[in-house]
């Protein structure tokens, strides 16, 4: 049973992928969304068992390499973690699926698109489930590589195929840390399973190496490079320039893969990886910083942004740095709770805006929507459910795990936490504000579009809406149902077993009250903030945008990071390259190489040639000249 | 073993070429001389699957061996077979018949010729990989280059003379010296016999000079940087089947020598000489793939992929690690498979439009379908996606030179960033995008031998990929007593 929740996508995707002309695109949707809904079923079901009954399973599949003491296999663990994952994964993506039925329903390429997400689905259950690194590689390469297919889906726009490379090549560059640490375990223990590794990382807490010149900790530096790989699949900041661009994909894709899945993928590793990351306090300070840094940088990004989607992209991005910071603090079952809670709430908001991009015939802009909440009542509904979750309005899931985070990092008692705390709620307050800006844009005020009439948008069709729906009930309860579970309030139980490794027990206290309202408070003071803003006194924002315009500049080109990776890679690599093709190759190597002996071979030829002239005077001058020479020498000898 | 199963694989292609030779080609009976050529290689395929079935894996002796007095006390027709050898030979049978059946559309004129070409260099190839006697192997390796001449010279495209000479000079500069160091070793230990040599050992005081004289013939074959400039100009002039048989099997002749001979024979010397190939494979590997970021000319471009590719191989080799000498051996496979299925992407598109620059291209994906996707396919194969048979030999490599050399694992993996950009703005820019260029709307899509033939590579890269156990197991048993013997004459001299 275990094994068919990772085959049925798979068994979907191919079905879909090499049959879908002989069954017709109905059928494709229809059997695509049908397996990976039995999938999520049977996901749910182990889930339970493992709550239930502490259900634990390590199933080999098959061998896969193995060479010298190097010995993979193709297998599922199934833990707390990777059960959670399960979940997470299948459930979102089943409703994705359901929904890109209608979503896609002009679009000439349905089997295709469905046969992506359904891979993508696989990739993603290989990554979870795995239980070596190695495994845990090909799962995170496979679902760069779908990424890679659906941002690039619509082939015929140039800039989504530049988005698709570039979020494959930043993620390379991420996977580039992720191998080396890789080599490093191997290096290190001979061995790439977690378990063994795991085992053996107490006995060299004091090893030290010398790395590229540098003396580093052994167990830093596998940290460290391990994080690198995280990064670059959860968009941190310095490797995050691709999610943004990624939004040129299909809506269901980002609400799938750059926000409930993929991108939390990084955030997994580190929580799987705990038994490692314990014993490096060097790392957890780093992930902390560069936490805490997204967080901040991407919500001041998403302030000023007008499209709706890198807006959402924006805020996954800050997101995705909450759960790195609370991972960094030590609060891994906290990292994985607002994992779970982001998954419900953030593929929501994405769904919404693709209901209202739909609605207004792909028009992105928000500055071009606005006005239209009584015509698209249950769209703007589930907008709202979404956004008061994502801000973490009282005893919606985004509250509980959010406030968990800021508490956990207040209770961590070290600069960084105290730091990172503070950050969190200014990032929090920031959240609130573009979010609500957000739902104003599109939704209040002046009706702003002059390529369609008010009258001609429309609400989305059911089969997009029952998604919606159930995604709104998981953004809503997901976090007063499972906060128990996995935070483990007053240690009820103990669900995350082995599978979270604290090196001290975290802190059971709790902060002070004033704090714990805090971001409450803030959060809701937000709300009539914005509303003044976006909707009152809509000349004010724009002032303040003109008064701060270098800011504004700044913050609206994204930090300009674009701009200097440019300068800095993508040109120099194109100019060395032309360099060592056109003047190493060429002039330095062929040059004095082949065409430079032969010419000279050649020129000697030529001249010798000259001397075969066939006057006899000529020959007979030469023959003096010799003799001459000859006696010339005798005689001085 | 009665059988001579080895000198048959040799002979079967060359007796095949003979029979083209007495037939007289013409327009009525190409067809015939095609059967006759794809029905011998086929018949060598199935041999050397038959000879897969009887090796014996668990040992690392040389097996099938034939040993005949060539010249009295001077040299021995000896062959045979181990771990290592063998896979190099399915690959050379296996690749061959879909040379042949690739031929009808790019092969215009004297086709009973180039057959004849494509079957002599199949009977030299397997020549190659199974002679067990240093003077043997020089002459297969040497004889290999005559046909592949012959192959860019009179089919090859506008500047094939220019290209043809170009790649005869490189080769042969090497050869010259390895030539004069095999009569060396005779003089030194009395035979070319390469397991008397194995038991022997050669004297440390003579190890340099041998191994760099070796190293000279196998870095230009390789190609290593910086002798690999006449590798582009090659695979650009020469026919599609030409450039498929060039990257495929040409190219693994100096990773096998590498293996067979440099780290066999001179075990002191290459230990010596270790940091000089790390520092030229790393150059390769960066050097190369940058340059191929820029590249106009598709087969360019895979050309000199084809040197960074080949750039990880050497590296793996001189790791002496059980991964980094396996990676290697998966890795010269796996290219053998995905450079052929590029070249031969390559030649689809060429033989439709006659262009190799990659702007006459864009926006073929729903003209040509199945070829995209067979296409995108193999550029991932090519970028070492896990789940292709790409991902298992570089990272074995990788993994074997970070236990060796962190400095050299670190650079070689930046290669793989670059592997990954240079391929897939190849395929962006061919496949994707708006159709501009209105005569590609006539393009046709595969026919059935184009897709048979890339099905037939697609297979195997993507078997390989997640099971690569089959091929592990044949080499582990040849790779482990290798080392061991390494270490063991390291530690005697």
């Amino acid at each position: 049973m275990e094994i068919s929740i990772i085959a049925l996508p798979l068994i979907a995707s191919i079905i879909s992928g090499f049959f879908g002309k002989f069954i017709g695109d109905r059928n494709s949707e229809i059997v695509t969304s049908f397996l990976v809904t039995i999938s999520a079923i049977l996901s749910a079901i182990v889930l339970y068992e493992v709550i239930i009954n502490q259900y634990q399973d390590n199933i080999v599949i098959a061998k896969w390499i193995s060479s010298g003491s190097l010995d993979v296999n193709w297998s599922m663990k199934i833990d707390p973690l990777s059960a959670v994952m399960l979940v997470v994964v299948t459930s979102v993506s089943s409703l994705v699926h359901i929904y890109s039925i209608g979503y896609m329903s002009h679009d000439p390429h349905k089997p295709r698109f469905m046969a992506y997400l359904s891979l993508f689905t696989f990739a993603m259950l290989m990554l979870v489930t795995s239980d070596n690194f190695i495994q845990l590689f090909f799962g995170w390469e496979g679902v760069g590589l779908c990424s890679y297919f659906l941002i690039g889906f619509w082939f015929k726009k140039d800039t989504a195929n530049s988005a698709a490379i570039k979020a494959f090549l930043v993620n390379r560059v991420g996977d580039f840390g992720f191998a080396l640490g890789i080599f490093l375990i191997f290096y290190l223990f001979g061995t790439v399973n977690y378990t063994e590794v795991f085992e053996l990382i107490p006995t060299i807490v004091d090893k030290n190496l010398l790395f590229l010149g540098i003396n580093i900790n052994a167990i830093d530096l596998i940290c460290l490079l391990l994080f690198v790989g995280a990064m670059g699949k959860s968009a941190q900041i310095l490797l995050h320039t691709w999610l943004p661009d990624a939004m040129e994909g299909p809506t269901p894709v980002s609400a799938l893969i750059h926000a409930a899945t993929m991108v939390t993928a990084g955030v997994f590793l580190v929580v799987r990886c705990s038994p490692i990351y314990e014993y490096s306090e060097l790392a957890l300070n780093v992930i902390t910083i560069v936490g805490m840094s997204t967080a901040f940088f991407a919500a001041t990004v998403a302030l000023v942004q007008t499209d709706i989607k890198k807006i959402i992209a924006y805020s996954t991005c800050s997101q995705l740095g909450y759960m790195f910071f609370a991972a960094g603090v030590g609060a891994y079952n906290v990292a994985m709770f607002h994992l779970f809670t982001h998954a419900f709430f953030k593929a929501l908001l994405f769904l919404g805006s693709g209901s209202v991009i739909h609605a207004f015939k792909d028009e992105q802009n928000i500055n071009k929507m606005g006005g239209v909440w009584k015509k698209l009542p249950y769209t703007y509904t589930l907008m709202i459910i979404g956004t008061l979750a994502l801000t973490g309005f009282p005893f919606l899931s985004g509250f509980y795990s959010k406030d968990a985070i800021i508490e956990f990092a207040y209770l961590r008692g070290n600069t960084t936490g105290y730091y990172a705390a503070g950050i969190g709620i200014i990032t929090a307050f920031l959240t609130s504000i573009y979010s609500w800006r957000l739902i104003f844009k599109t939704f209040h005020g002046d009706y702003n579009n002059k390529n369609i009439k008010i009258e001609e948008t429309h609400e989305s069709p059911l089969v997009m809406l029952i998604p919606l729906i159930f995604l709104s009930i998981g953004a809503i309860f997901a976090g007063y149902t499972f906060k128990e579970l996995f935070l483990g309030y007053g240690g009820i139980n103990n669900f995350w077993q082995e599978s979270i490794f604290f090196l001290e027990p975290l802190s059971t206290d709790h902060p002070p009250f004033w704090f714990l309202v805090l971001t409450p408070i803030l959060v809701i003071l937000s709300i009539p903030v914005a509303y003044y803003l976006f909707v009152k006194n809509k000349n004010l924002s724009n002032q303040i945008a003109n008064v701060n315009k270098p800011l504004y500049q700044f913050l609206i080109n994204k930090w300009y990071f674009d701009e200097l990776y440019d300068v800095l890679f993508v040109i120099p690599s194109k100019k060395i390259g032309l360099f060592l093709w056109k003047f190493f190759d060429i002039k330095i190597i062929d040059g004095f190489g082949p065409d430079g002996i032969s010419s000279f071979i050649k020129k000697c030829s030529l001249k010798a040639n000259k001397f075969q002239s066939g006057f006899i005077y000529q020959y007979a001058f030469v023959m003096l000249l010799g003799f001459s020479a000859l006696l010339t020498f005798l005689i001085v000898k | 073993m009665n059988f001579p199963i080895l000198s048959s694989l040799i002979l079967l292609p060359a007796v095949g070429a003979l029979f083209l030779f007495f037939t007289r080609s013409n327009k009525e009976n190409n067809i015939t001389v095609k059967y006759v050529a794809l029905f011998t290689s086929l018949v060598n395929f199935f041999l050397s699957v038959y000879l897969w079935i009887l090796f014996d894996q668990s040992t690392s002796e040389f097996q099938f061996v034939e040993d005949r007095v060539w010249i009295k006390d001077l040299i021995n027709y000896k062959v045979g077979i181990d771990g290592i050898s063998i896979l190099f030979i399915i690959l050379t049978t296996f690749i061959t018949p879909l040379c042949i059946i690739s031929v009808n559309n790019s092969i215009k004129n004297r086709l009973s010729e180039f057959l004849i070409a494509i079957l002599i260099m199949e009977s030299f190839m397997i020549g190659v990989f199974c002679s067990l006697d240093l003077v043997v192997f020089y002459l297969f390796f040497e004889a290999g280059l005559i046909p592949m001449f012959l192959i860019i010279g009179i089919w090859g495209g506008t500047r094939r003379v220019y290209s043809a000479f170009k790649f005869f000079l490189f080769t042969l500069l090497g050869s010259v010296l390895m030539l004069i160091a095999i009569i060396s070793i005779y003089w030194i230990s009395g035979t070319t016999d390469v397991v008397q040599l194995y038991e022997l050992g050669i004297d440390a005081k003579y190890q340099n000079l041998l191994w760099l004289a070796f190293f000279s013939s196998f870095a230009v074959k390789t190609p290593m940087w910086p002798v690999h400039t006449w590798l582009p100009d090659a695979h650009v002039e020469a026919p599609t089947a030409g450039s498929v048989l060039l990257a495929a099997i040409l190219l693994k002749m100096a990773g096998y020598g590498f293996i067979r001979f440099s780290l066999g024979l001179f075990p002191v010397a290459s230990e010596i000489f270790t940091p000089l190939i790390y520092t030229l494979s790393v150059i390769a590997i960066i050097f190369t793939s940058l340059i191929a970021l820029m590249q106009e000319d598709m087969k360019k471009l895979i050309a000199y992929s084809s040197v960074a590719h080949m750039g990880f191989v050497t590296l793996g080799i001189f790791t002496i690690q059980q991964q980094g000498l396996e990676g290697s051996i998966l890795q010269m496979i796996s290219h053998g498979l995905v450079a052929a299925a590029l070249f031969l992407c390559v030649g689809v598109v060429y033989d439709r439009m006659h262009s190799r620059l990659i702007n006459t291209y864009g926006g073929i994906v729903s003209i040509i379908p199945k070829y995209s996707v067979l296409f995108m396919l193999f550029t991932l194969a090519a970028l070492g996606l896990p789940g292709t048979s790409g991902f298992v030999g570089e990272f074995l490599i990788l993994m074997g030179a970070f236990k060796d050399n962190f400095l050299v694992a670190v650079i070689a993996s930046l290669g793989v960033i670059i592997g990954a950009a240079y391929m897939l703005w190849l395929y962006k820019r061919v496949v994707f995008g708006k159709l501009v260029n209105s005569d590609l709307k006539q393009m046709v899509d595969l026919n059935k031998s184009e897709l048979f033939i890339l099905s037939c590579l697609a297979v195997p890269t993507l078997f390989f990929g997640f099971y690569p156990e089959p091929l592990i197991n044949t080499i582990e048993v040849s790779i482990s007593n290798l080392i061991k013997v390494y270490n063991f004459n390291l530690i005697s001299n």
